[in-house]
């Protein structure tokens, strides 16, 4: 029955709360979304208790003395630029082109690996400094908070690679489809935990 | 550098003729039943149909198996708190000393939470949820395997704790700094830490599962105010779940960092604060509260308009009641600790937020005692669990009411009247709602119903030995004993402990009573044989036959009202029972079978333990591992087998579910 003859009839069209099991592509995106959800939950906790010891530096270093602004300019813009080569690859993957996937893929990947590698140079100079997170409650909220959104861009990368391996060996089935949409959900939602991120301990750490 | 971390032979405590007796019950028993299973020959069975399957009705069982038998763990840890607090007045020291003390009472509470609760409230959910909404299985069934085996893996290594090391004496809150590592240098926070993290991870991903089970799959027709009220509630619990968990994982994980890493979340020195432990771990607790309370308020509704062969009264106030606490549930959680010092506005806020949340609860009370009044109502054992819920629970929510007032509670903070309150909701909400949801639901899950008589005695040795055990402690608050108390000064307080450890002991009557009820059942299966609808039913789940076929659902079902099977059966009766049209089989697509839970589960349990001990190269060798399982996992090919539509008819004319009215 289409969409008219129902009108015509004068039959009410089911809701869509009432159409019955959705498709396996919806139920798998939705699933994920609750997923991201919680993830987000768990960055929240970490955020308040930033926002609790953000000034507990127990006479150490703080965070106007420790941020570097153009080295965290790069590492948002390596970020953002990342998320943008994902769609990319998402596109490539909707209209089933190999090569184009693997290209998006590639450069997510080098941009990844970017934003990781300053993140970690970051982290090593503040160790070197003295200024690692054993110094104070401070800098142990900021390495948890960081280094756990560093942990999912590593995460996403390995998860990245494992996607190629699948596109390659497989093709574009719907399950490799589905993954693969999930991981572009899960990098975008990173870029906005990282914009989050950025505003709060960033920018408004050297302004204080 | 010690290859095993500081795992060496110390950590087995032979000078402790308790623990050691205790561990060697253990051991014998696991060993007994593995080799009694092995000679029998059903590994191969077990591994095919149980321990590898998908299926949510078998995942259902298991959860439910694995809440039983920590049910006796935890409840022997309860029998040695009373038996001490008994003797232990006066000078007398009792018979356990205060280290053994402090990790019972730990132990007690992190099992009876972790690891009964909440497997027999998510045994009761995989179990019943996609027959009530009329779907062939969970959203993610494979993930659902994940997420049981995972909890397995918690309440492994928890048991490991009692025979390897020593678990936390911190309570089951672990608060900080008593359990930093300068206060609690020795592995028992560790192990209460890892294996609360493996565990969560598994209630994390079920939460998700179930939220996208209920919101995307339910049958044609089920829109959302045509689902049964225990899928309402589940919904609202698994949203908790959602949103409460990941809070925890984070708590816990930062003392983890705090223990492991030198940091200063929660430390004494380096600026950390203690107390933001204390709000973030209630953030989640509050909320844990009512992820465990909710789903029995769905059975209860369920069991009550059943045996009233009545529909609910006020679906619409239930449901919004339901998501009313769900939504409150996240604005109460620092009046568990108004003595923090937070300015009278703060407490205040909280204590007014405290009492508005027991208006909607108050409102389901309501509903259940009308929907049975006027009512024929059938006193089977599940009703009478429900009966016996609502006078008690009244009574529990009471007491928390009043806690709610801060002066009150200034008084009662961590007294034995907040022991007394806790436990007559739990206990009064939570364990009779599993009860009453476990007599109901059995037949559906065996074929069978369980003895009724074995049941009542059950019930009653229950009922009674709460109100003789927990009573006292009310009356112990108000005298001023705190809880927690190895040994006492005050003689006054003797006698209300033993009238307690009385209580107890009759529970343990009635704990006995319900495994005599299990094995009466099974040795009479035959004469308690029942159809797809013993109680005539008027939900989904009792269309299907009992047991239902690993399809749930030849057909699946055309929903077009609530209580539709009800509604169905009646409609029935009045045309006499016209023939219905043939039914149409179909090909069904299931999902196959998987062995990544429990390889998965492996691995966390060495990841763990290796953890636990410092032995990190087996940690490394575990993460590969696990690694390497979710690889192969994801490059199997064919996620689903097809039952051929024969099959399924076949199964439908030798399984009549219909009943005749």
């Amino acid at each position: 029955m289409n969409i008219t003859v129902a009108v015509e009839s004068g039959e009410a069209l089911p809701s869509a709360s009432e159409a019955g099991p959705a498709p396996k592509r919806i139920v798998v995106a939705y699933g994920f979304w609750i997923f991201l959800l919680s993830d987000i939950v768990m960055f929240s906790a970490l955020f308040a208790a930033y926002a609790v010891l953000q000034h507990a530096s127990a006479g150490g270093p703080t965070g106007a003395q420790l941020f570097n602004q153009s080295r965290v300019a790069i590492e948002t813009a390596c970020l953002l630029a990342s998320s943008y080569t994902c769609g990319l690859m998402s596109l490539a993957v909707n209209s089933r082109r190999r090569f184009a996937t693997y290209l998006g893929a590639l450069l997510t990947f080098v941009l990844g690996v970017a934003f990781l590698s300053l993140e970690i140079r970051e982290f090593a100079d503040m160790i070197a400094q003295g200024a690692g997170p054993q110094r104070s409650a401070f800098l142990s909220a900021f390495f948890a908070l960081v280094g756990c959104h560093g942990l999912h861009v590593t995460a996403g990368l390995v998860w990245l690679v494992v996607m190629m391996g699948q596109v390659a060996s497989k093709g574009f089935r719907p399950a490799v489809q589905r993954r693969l949409q999930c991981f572009s959900l899960f990098w975008h939602a990173l870029d906005i935990v990282w914009v989050g991120l950025f505003t709060v301990v960033y920018l408004m750490g050297v302004t204080q | 550098m010690n290859l095993l971390g500081k795992l060496d032979w110390s950590a087995i405590p032979f000078d402790q003729p308790i623990i050691m007796g205790a561990g060697a019950f253990m051991v014998l028993a696991i060993v007994g039943i593995l080799s009694w299973v092995t000679l029998k020959g059903y590994v191969p069975y077990l591994w095919r149909e149980w321990i590898t399957s998908v299926d949510h009705k078998r995942i259902g069982v298991m959860y439910f198996l694995l809440a039983l038998v920590m049910l006796l763990r935890g409840f022997s840890d309860a029998i040695m708190m009373r038996a001490q607090q008994a003797v232990a007045a006066g000078g007398a020291q009792g018979y356990l000393p205060p280290e053994h003390f402090d990790q019972v009472f730990s132990a007690h509470g992190t099992i009876m939470i972790f690891f009964v609760a909440m497997p027999f409230v998510i045994g009761l959910m995989n179990f019943v949820l996609p027959l009530q909404l009329g779907v062939r299985d969970v959203a993610f069934p494979t993930l659902n395997s994940v997420s049981f085996w995972l909890t397995a893996s918690g309440v492994l290594l928890i048991n490991i704790s009692l025979v390897v090391g020593e678990f936390a004496k911190t309570g089951w809150i672990a608060y900080p700094p008593l359990s930093e590592l300068q206060f609690s240098p020795g592995v028992g926070v560790d192990y209460y830490l890892w294996s609360l993290q493996i565990s969560g991870v598994g209630t994390l991903l079920t939460g998700i599962n179930f939220v996208t089970t209920i919101l995307k799959l339910r049958a044609p027709g089920m829109g959302y105010m045509r689902m049964p009220v225990f899928c309402w509630t589940s919904l609202a619990a698994n949203l908790l779940i959602v949103a409460a968990f990941p809070v925890l994982t984070a708590t816990l994980g930062m003392l983890l960092l705090d223990r492991y890493l030198g940091f200063h979340f929660f430390t004494v020195d380096g600026q950390g604060n203690a107390m933001m432990y204390v709000n973030l771990f209630w953030v989640w607790g509050h909320p844990e509260v009512y992820i465990l309370i909710l789903p029995p308020f769905g059975i209860f509704s369920e069991v009550v308009a059943t045996f009233s062969g009545k529909p609910l009264f006020g679906y619409r106030s239930m449901v919004a009641a339901t998501m009313a606490i769900c939504v409150l549930s996240f604005l109460v959680w620092l009046h568990h600790f108004f003595t923090m010092g937070a300015s009278a506005d703060v407490n205040g806020f909280f204590g007014v937020m405290t009492m508005i949340i027991a208006v909607p609860t108050g409102v389901k009370v309501f509903n259940w005692l009308f929907t049975m009044y006027g009512g024929r109502v059938r006193f089977e054992v599940p009703i009478l669990w429900s009966i016996g819920f609502m006078v008690t629970f009244v009574i529990g929510g009471m007491s928390g009411v009043l806690m709610a007032v801060p002066p009150a509670d200034f008084q009662l903070h961590n007294s034995l009247f907040l022991v007394a309150h806790f436990h007559n909701v739990i206990i009064g909400g939570v364990i009779f709602g599993v009860m009453a949801g476990y007599n109901y639901w059995f037949p559906k899950a065996f074929g069978f119903k369980l003895d009724e008589r074995w049941g009542r005695a059950s019930f009653w040795c229950w009922l009674i030995g709460f109100y003789v055990a927990f009573m006292p402690l009310y009356v112990l608050g108000l005298m001023g004993m705190t809880r927690r108390m190895q040994h006492y000064d005050n003689v006054a307080w003797q006698p209300w402990l033993v009238v307690a450890a009385i209580g107890t002991a009759i529970i343990l009557v009635g704990i006995v009573c319900q495994i005599v009820q299990l094995v009466v059942s099974i040795r009479d299966r035959d004469r308690l044989r029942v159809t797809g609808d013993p109680w005539n039913g008027r939900t989904l789940e009792w269309s299907t036959a009992s047991p239902p076929p690993a399809w749930n659902f030849a057909v699946l079902p055309q929903v077009a009202e609530r209580d539709s099977f009800w509604v169905a059966k009646h409609r029935a009766g009045a045309r006499q029972a016209q023939p219905e049209p043939a039914r149409q089989y179909e090909p069904i697509e299931v999902p196959k079978n998987s062995p990544v839970g429990v390889v998965n589960a492996f691995f966390a349990v060495v990841i763990g333990f290796a953890l636990i001990w410092h032995i990190w190269w087996m940690a490394g060798l575990g993460l590969i591992g696990t690694f390497l399982a979710i690889l192969v996992f994801a490059f199997r090919d064919g996620d689903e087998t097809e039952v051929p539509a024969e099959q399924v008819a076949e199964f439908d004319r030798l399984h009549e579910a219909r009943v005749a009215i």
